[in-house]
């Protein structure tokens, strides 16, 4: 694929805001990203990877404040976890849990300041994987300017999940995070992340699981209408582990979600699925690049978007399957509600496939609620409103159905459900 | 309870005349069945009367005790009182059958200015008519219809009356596809029903289920109208004869 030309014109203006920090273990990492980021450019209308999403939201220098952001209720406050909270992007321990906790160690970015550390193999060394063989330099811009985030071990089965909370105080936020997250060999750790970031977030979240190593991910990105969000998701999957990881996303006025995910051992697999609702000037983008590098491993993505008055949904799904990679299993499927006219999707699934030994399947689909179904639920009662909200969420089932723990499910269907019911009342 | 006036329906999208006039008047705690060749409209007047899109009324009314259902949106006719059992029940994966089920007879009770059931209560009533239907745990908890028999579906539409309490009840072929135990189950279910201030009206092909249910009135619809009315005899008749005569008979 052909790369960007720099497009330093731009580059500038959105660097200057931001302060390059050179000192700590992180410096080398920090400047081979800038560096990366400068060969690349900023992302534009014309990359092909870009086609269907403007990015110009994203790469403005400064953002335009409009209301202060709403918080939601906190979407996990029923699920007992260690909590860690980031105000405007900044960690706040008086608001956080004590970091503490059997089977893992968990440490601020921005106080991670020893001179060795474990996350030097991981900040910075997942996301410059993933910059080929398509470039991603809103991540190279996060892995080079980013101070805090969350840096978190995994040893053995902590018992509860790991719960990072962001809150939103102030209007003019303009936020980077990055988390990197190393799953040791046979150990678990399910993580959420929740609420309202910023006004404009970029973060990156690095995964790295060992052999035998389970990893889920839940996350509940904010409803505020004036959200601008983009977010990468890397991930290393090594020998008979397990990775997984939902979004639920409301609104927003422009959401660009991506994951990259490697299968390097065999017998492994990687699920990713999402929902999102969108109503009004709402543009949300999944953008997933998996690739399948060993034997018998098997991926899934399932995204649902439900859109009406003009929003726009994306889907770009890619399965790479290398050379060796046989009884390999990729399934993905990305489906669009469209409750009326205006609405848009737009969907790019792509295989690659250099093995023969493979079963891979696609589909993607677009169409109106079922008014047949309609009929039949009113008949019973059931009034408009509340008869096309449930069928929402039948139309979403499949994709929360990805969500393993029974618990965390029914904490995104309730969300879900207030949600669509709010808007029904 | 309903009384039907020279209903006149074509379909919205194309010149397609369907019902050509049809009257019927169910008395409070009466059974009517309507026989009568496919094709004839009597789905399509079951549709009408439950407010379905697609059909136009060009002339007529249809009145549920003194109040024009015609005029209703679906789910208000449904909290007047109306039920239809469909001839082809609806799948809708990733709703449970209890929540529907839950959310439907809440509805209508808010519509109705009653006061919603609590869990626990609607537990309770929905175990105990389910199992009257031979209708298990397992399937109150399975999406609605989805992956159920066809047997399965039309108890399922039972239970969903049972629950509802409808005053007027339209029963679309609800024996069609159901074997001889199966229709059994569903007659007791309608029979258990049965009451001076309920009314029936059964759609059927057969005797078979009529030897169930009896009948009080028997109607014959023909090319979109009610050609004939008579007592339970005029079933027997079609069973026996077919329609030729009935039809010739018109003619
Ligand atoms: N939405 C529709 N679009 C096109 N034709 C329709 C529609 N609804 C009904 N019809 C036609 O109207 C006529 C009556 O159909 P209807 O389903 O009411 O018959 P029925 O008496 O219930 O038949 P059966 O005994 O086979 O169930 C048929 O010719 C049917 O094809
Ligand atoms: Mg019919």
């Amino acid at each position: 694929m052909a790369r960007a030309k720099p497009k330093s014109d731009a580059l500038e203006p959105r660097l200057a805001a931001l302060r390059f920090d050179e000192s700590g273990w992180q410096a080398a990492a920090r400047s081979d990203a800038l560096a990366r980021l400068t060969a690349i450019g900023l992302p534009g209308r014309r990359d092909e990877y870009w086609r269907y999403t403007d990015p110009s939201l994203l790469n403005a220098a400064q953002i335009t404040p409009t209301a202060p952001l709403a918080n939601d209720a906190e979407v996990f406050a029923k699920i007992e976890a260690l909590k860690i909270v980031f105000v405007d992007g900044v960690f706040d321990a008086e608001r956080s849990d004590p970091l503490g906790m059997e089977g893992v160690s968990i440490e601020p970015l921005s106080a991670a300041t020893g001179d060795i550390h474990w996350a030097r193999d991981l900040y910075g060394v997942l996301e410059a994987r993933g910059q080929n063989p398509v470039a991603r330099p809103l991540a190279a811009m996060n892995t080079a300017f980013a101070t805090e985030g969350c840096l978190i071990r995994v040893t053995g089965h902590p018992l509860k999940p790991i719960s990072i909370v962001y809150i939103s105080e102030s209007m003019a936020s303009d936020v980077i995070l990055h988390h990197c997250i190393k799953v040791e060999s046979a150990a678990e750790v399910t993580v959420l992340e929740s609420g309202q970031a910023a006004g404009r977030l970029n973060g990156v979240m690095e995964v790295e699981l060992a052999d035998g190593a389970r990893f889920h991910h839940i996350r509940a990105q904010g409803r505020d209408a004036a959200r601008l969000e983009v977010t990468h998701l890397f991930a290393r999957i090594g020998k008979d582990a397990n990775f997984k990881s939902f979004t639920m996303s409301g609104n927003g006025r422009l959401t660009r979600n991506e994951a990259v995910l490697e299968l390097l051992g065999d017998d492994s697999s990687a699920h990713v699925a999402g929902t999102a609702l969108g109503d009004g000037a709402f543009h949300h983008d999944d953008t997933v690049f998996i690739t399948h590098a060993a034997e018998r491993c098997e991926s899934r993505q399932v995204f649902k978007k439900v859109l009406k008055n003009g929003a726009v949904g994306v889907f770009q799904g890619k399965i790479l399957v290398k050379q060796g990679a046989q009884k390999t299993d990729g399934y993905q499927i990305s489906q669009a509600l469209l409750l009326d006219g205006d609405s848009q999707f737009l969907a790019k699934p792509e295989l690659e496939i250099y093995a023969d030994d493979v079963k891979c399947s696609h589909g993607s689909t677009s169409g109106a609620i079922d008014e047949t179904a309609l009929f039949y639920l009113r008949s019973r009662g059931v009034p408009l409103a509340k008869a096309q909200a449930l069928l929402v969420l039948s139309f979403l089932a499949e994709a929360i159905g990805e969500i393993e723990d029974e618990a965390l499910a029914a904490a995104v269907q309730a969300r879900l459900e207030d949600w669509l019911h709010g808007d029904a009342a | 309870m309903l009384e039907i006036k020279n209903l006149h329906v074509k379909l919205e999208e194309e010149d397609k005349v369907i019902l050509r006039g049809v009257d019927l008047k169910i008395g409070a705690g009466e059974v009517h069945a309507i026989m009568g060749p496919n094709g004839s409209g009597k789905s399509t007047l079951s549709y009408v009367l439950s407010g379905r899109d697609g059909y136009e009324v060009t002339e007529g009314s249809a009145q549920l005790e003194g109040a024009e259902l015609l005029e209703m949106e679906p789910e208000e006719r449904a909290a007047a009182g109306l039920f239809l059992a469909f001839q082809y029940p609806v799948e809708i994966p990733g709703v449970g059958n209890m929540t529907f089920l839950r959310t439907a007879v809440n509805a209508q009770r808010k519509a109705r200015g009653e006061a919603e059931l609590s869990a626990g209560d609607f537990l309770k009533v929905v175990r105990e008519r389910a199992k009257l239907l031979k209708i298990d745990a397992d399937m109150l908890k399975r999406p609605v219809n989805v992956g159920f028999s066809g047997g399965e579906k039309k108890r399922n539409e039972i239970l969903q009356m049972a629950m509802l309490e409808p005053k007027m009840c339209i029963l679309d072929e609800t024996d069609s596809g159901l074997d001889v135990d199966a229709m059994k189950l569903v007659a007791e279910g309608v029979n258990a029903l049965r009451s001076e201030g309920r009314s029936f009206l059964v759609i059927t092909h057969y005797q078979r289920l009529l030897d169930h249910i009896t009948p009080d009135v028997v109607h014959i619809m023909a090319a979109g109208r009610i050609i004939k009315t008579g007592g339970p005899e005029l079933a027997l008749e079609v069973e026996n004869n077919g329609y030729a005569d009935l039809l010739a008979g018109v003619a």
